[in-house]
């Protein structure tokens, strides 16, 4: 395994969350009823004409530019043509020699070891539509079309064959997710559809500079199947290659079940494409102010976000990295300094509690009832004393489930700490009263009861208990009645 | 004294305006011209009575409420088959369309609908809109009125027959190649493609969508001229739809061309055109030069390419235009087919007739890899001198003439064997919609006792010129009152 | 020169399915054709640019906005085969 190298490239497509379709002003909605998103143009009826979406072009440089590319001065549409039962007009409107941006990167880390990945392009095309079958491909007698999704605007990024191994092309495409994301131009959902991808690798022998013969993955609908089948593909591979075997060029696909890929009848996919320019559609003039525009519109994108969270706020590179995981998390954590600025604590309490229960709860953060200025007040309020953390904890398992404001809910649910030296006092006197082995413990040198002790007491109060008054008081009454 | 059907759209205004016809009336007239020689002329496919005799009672509801009326308000306008109409049967002559019922409209057409015109029925074409003789048509074919023995031209001839014979008064057409000019010239009436942009293509079944443009049949000059008021102008829903400021067309109708610059493409005169055209032609130029033009022989020099240009990029386009007619979502489906593959095979090879395969199989060659650049690329550059051409004329000239076709309307059969002896009776023609110009077809004089066509082609949005020198033309001339005897 | 396996290639890429006398036919005229279209190799065209559209446009845009859609019982109105609420094909392979 060792003596062959690992070429990667892939082939990300991401849906651009415009309000209608590239070519016509049907919603791009997802999910409706089948066949219930079209219009003349997007069912591709004879007769109709495409007429381009600026905001699709808009969106396409927003992502181009986040991720580092060139735009281009001129570009224009072509015709992809080929047969597919689920393309409307069976060519697809995309762009070939002229696309609108390329040459960009993205830099991803793996073990440790920060790497730059090149962007060949980036380029628009439209979607196809649906094909729903009875079981699967193979086996159904027939197959069902809905051409909702046909016409819902594309970008495809094509990297350089730069990614090494099935790790650092699971690392390019969750980065590329992220920043995608960043940019506000896609929900990126896999799970939707949003953000899909093929891989071409091939393996080589180290040190080659040589290409070795690629094989094209498709039906990768998840990080885990990439990295699942590029995995397999790696090994199987190798094992052609090392009984001195020939990889064939063909186009395979991961199939999820039975854990490998496999080819796909060669009949099917055997295209000679036909590019040639869509003589319905006009070329584009990329006015570079407007691209000044979006670029100054841009958010501060996640590498440098992360690097001015450990600089400015001083926190660990791992905890910038979750925070700027996405766009949304980031912002939240910024507001809730700006109701609370210690950037530490607040990190701990959105890594730590907030992380936990929206994973147990399957939410992302865009559905989180907390605001961030609610979180502030609850560190706020630990601070002075009126709760304990541990209180703190239910007070927000509370907050999340309700969205109420933390003051509310301790008052509500009568949480304020215990402060009162007297009423401490009576308590803390019952607690010794009921427990001499541990005070005979405690004065015979065993620090480790008074552990107990203090336990006893916020167990007595519900855990309302200022504890470090709890301890000052245990302290002062054990030593006294030892005199 | 001239039938209804007979009179042109703006002397039937003046009658409907006069109260001397009702819109009704004249609509049955046309119906009654249709019962009576349709079945010799085979012009349509679709006849839309009952729509038309509707549009015409709304008519004439508002002539009776003392509205104005448009200039074409009642009268019967033919709209080519290939021309989408919502809920009317739209086949472009195709057996992969037949049954097809389009759930929208053209923008033409609703821009006709919005001006009152009424609409008479849908008229043959070759399928497609490919082919010169409308003898392409999965259905049937048109004949010439003015000899049924003869083709009217195509592939609008299902629409200038209608107009040449009285079964319209006027009619769209489309016009890729001289669709329109050639069949106006055969068949005696006035065909008028614009410039590329100046009409929206929304609901036209492309054929080769960078030269494709629909355009009006009509008796005379004027109508035309209204026309192109009607369909003129920028459509949001057409890319390639030019901005431009739409002139009102008739204040071109203008009898005076003195001092108009004419050049006449030696090209375009040259060998192989039939002796009794030239005849015509040189005769109807000498006419220009005597009412105050000044005329002279001028050259294009890559004429001779744009034959082997045009049937490069107009099937190339085609092959991929008409990808779409696979049987999933509307027209043709074959049956009892194995898989997908089978199903879009045998549904295009039963669907589509001889000459439109033999189009997609050259465009489909012309693309192909390792094709692409000695063929479809060199064909777009070649295109590119042809353009220039017309540039370089049009510094010296405002109008060129030549003949529309090199012979007059043939026989029947005649030329449907050979292919590339059938693409010539486009020689004359294509280099218009290469260079994206205006072009026109007037009836200038007749050979055999055929029509035949005088062609007027000028700048980019200069369709007031070709008007001007046309309709002067006309004034001293008596070809377009001509009737056939049917 | 265009071979008889070149049309069966072409007529693959197209979608036709082509009987042996279509084949030999089209194997004739696309070489007749091809033949004549082969004049434009004389022209010394390494300095022009190639003309896809004819007048100088560009840039034209739609906004982003949602209109009217068809009502599916339109949509699926002209298609051949049908099930329930959508368009029905034969196997994909």
């Amino acid at each position: 395994m060792s003596h062959y190298e690992t070429v990667i490239g892939l082939e990300v497509h991401v849906e651009l969350k415009t309000r209608s379709k590239i070519f016509c002003d049907s919603t791009t909605e997802f999910g409706g009823e089948p066949n219930t998103h079209l219009c003349p143009v997007c069912l591709g009826l004879p007769g109709v004409l495409p007429v381009v979406n600026k905001r699709v072009v808009e969106y396409a440089i927003r992502a181009a530019l986040a991720l580092n590319c060139q735009i281009a001065g001129f570009t224009k549409f072509d015709r992809k043509n080929y047969y597919y039962p689920d393309m409307p007009k069976n060519y697809q409107i995309s762009q070939y020699d002229l696309p609108i941006a390329r040459h960009g990167y993205l830099d991803i880390e793996v073990n440790n070891e920060v790497r730059r990945i090149g962007i060949t392009r980036l380029h628009m095309e439209e979607d196809t539509g649906k094909l729903v079958h009875q079981g699967t491909i193979t086996s159904t007698p027939y197959s069902l079309v809905d051409y909702n999704r046909a016409g819902v605007p594309l970008v495809e990024i094509v990297s350089e064959p730069d990614l090494r191994s099935p790790e650092e092309a699971r690392a390019f495409m969750e980065k590329l997710k992220t920043i995608i994301q960043y940019t506000g131009v896609s929900d990126c959902k896999m799970e939707e559809g949003s953000l899909r991808c093929d891989a071409n690798i091939s393996l080589r022998p180290a040190g080659s500079g040589q290409l070795g013969t690629k094989t094209e993955i498709k039906n990768l609908n998840s990080f885990k199947a990439l990295y699942r089948a590029l995995s397999y593909e790696v090994e199987r591979q190798t094992g052609i290659l090392s009984k001195g075997g020939r990889i064939l060029q063909e186009t395979r696909t991961w199939d999820e079940e039975k854990g490998v890929t496999l080819p796909l009848r060669s009949k099917e996919y055997a295209h000679d494409y036909r590019y040639f320019p869509d003589p319905d559609l006009v070329p584009l003039v990329i006015d570079p102010e407007w691209v000044e525009d979006i670029r100054n519109s841009l958010p501060e994108l996640p590498d440098a976000r992360r690097e001015r969270y450990m600089q400015e706020y001083g926190l660990p590179a791992y905890d910038a990295g979750i925070l700027t995981s996405t766009k949304e998390l980031a912002d939240f954590f910024e507001s809730c300094l700006s109701a609370y600025p210690n950037p530490k604590a607040v990190s701990n309490w959105v890594m730590g509690e907030l992380s936990r229960l929206l994973n147990a709860s399957g939410m992302d953060i865009t559905a989180c009832k907390i605001k961030p200025s609610q979180l502030g007040s609850l560190l706020q309020l630990i601070d002075e004393g009126t709760i304990s953390g541990k209180i703190a904890k239910t007070v927000f398992e509370e907050m999340f489930a309700s969205g109420k404001d933390p003051g509310d809910i301790i008052e509500e649910k009568g949480l304020v700490q215990i402060s009162d030296v007297n009423t401490l006092m009576t308590v803390v006197a019952e607690v010794l009263a009921s427990n001499p082995k541990s005070v005979e413990d405690f004065r015979s040198g065993r620090e480790r009861a008074l552990g107990f002790l203090v336990g006893q007491v916020m167990k007595a109060t519900r855990g309302k208990a200022n504890p470090e008054m709890v301890n000052r008081l245990l302290k002062e009454k054990l030593l006294q009645e030892k005199l | 004294m001239l039938q209804l059907y007979q009179r042109t759209a703006h002397e039937l205004h003046n009658l409907l305006l006069n109260k001397e016809i009702s819109a009704e009336e004249l609509n049955l007239a046309i119906f009654d011209r249709i019962e009576s020689v349709e079945d010799k002329i085979a012009a349509y496919i679709t006849l839309t009575r009952e729509k038309a005799l509707e549009q015409a009672r709304a008519v004439d509801q508002q002539i009776k409420n003392g509205e104005r009326i448009p200039p074409l308000a009642g009268i019967p306008v033919a709209v080519k088959d290939n021309i989408c109409t919502d809920g009317i049967l739209t086949t472009a002559a195709s057996r992969m369309l037949a049954g097809f019922v389009p759930p929208y409209s053209a923008t033409v057409v609703k821009r006709l609908e919005a001006a009152g015109a009424t609409l008479p029925g849908k008229t043959n074409l070759d399928e497609f809109a490919m082919g010169s003789s409308t003898e392409n048509s999965a259905f049937f074919p048109t004949r010439n009125p003015w000899d049924t023995g003869r083709v009217p031209g195509g592939s609008s001839g299902g629409s200038a027959a209608a107009v040449a014979c009285g079964e319209a008064i006027c009619a769209l057409g489309s016009d890729t190649g001289g669709s329109i000019r050639l069949p106006a010239s055969f068949c005696g009436v006035v065909g008028f493609k614009p410039t590329y942009g100046a009409v929206s293509r929304y609901g036209l079944i492309a054929f080769a969508s960078s030269l494709d443009q629909i355009g009006p049949f009509s008796r005379d000059v004027t109508d035309c001229a209204l026309l192109l008021n009607i369909i003129c102008g920028h459509d949001p829903l057409d890319s390639t739809s030019a901005r431009f400021d739409v002139p009102d067309f008739t204040r071109f109708l203008v009898n005076d061309i003195r001092g108009m610059r004419i050049g006449v493409p030696e090209e375009y005169m040259a060998e192989g055109i039939n002796p009794g055209v030239r005849e015509v032609v040189e005769k109807a130029i000498a006419l220009l030069e005597s009412l105050g033009a000044f005329v002279e022989y001028t050259t294009l020099p890559h004429t001779e390419y744009a034959l082997s240009t045009y049937y490069l990029i107009a099937p190339a386009e085609a092959s991929s235009n008409l990808a779409r007619y696979d049987g999933v979502r509307y027209g043709f489906r074959a049956r009892e087919t194995s898989d997908v593959m089978d199903m879009f095979m045998k549904t295009r090879s039963q669907g589509f007739g001889a000459e439109v395969k033999r189009r997609i199989m050259l465009g489909t060659y012309a693309l192909s890899a390792g094709y692409y650049d000695a063929y479809y690329l060199k064909a777009l550059k070649v295109r590119t001198l042809i353009k220039e051409d017309f540039d370089r004329a049009f510094e010296k000239y405002d109008l060129l003439v030549s003949p529309v076709s090199p012979t007059p309307a043939f026989r029947c059969g005649e030329k449907t064997e050979d292919p590339l002896e059938m693409y010539m009776s486009d020689i004359c023609t294509i280099s218009v919609n290469l260079a994206g110009i205006p072009g026109m077809s007037i009836p200038c004089g007749f050979v055999e006792g055929m029509p035949v066509g005088l062609q007027l082609m000028g700048r980019h949005f200069d369709e007031g010129t070709l008007l001007r020198a046309a309709y002067t033309f006309e004034q001293n001339t008596d070809y377009h009152r001509a009737f056939p005897a049917l | 020169m265009v071979t008889r396996e070149d049309v069966e290639h072409v007529a693959l890429l197209g979608r036709l399915e082509l009987t042996d006398e279509e084949k030999e036919i089209y194997a004739r005229q696309l070489n007749e054709l091809l033949g004549h279209f082969r004049a434009l190799q004389r022209l010394d065209t390494d300095n022009v640019q190639p003309t896809a559209h004819v007048l100088p446009l560009n840039n034209v845009y739609r906004e982003d906005w949602v209109g009217q859609h068809m009502p599916r019982e339109d949509a699926l109105a002209n298609c051949p085969d049908r099930d329930e609420n959508y368009f029905k094909v034969p196997r994909i392979v």
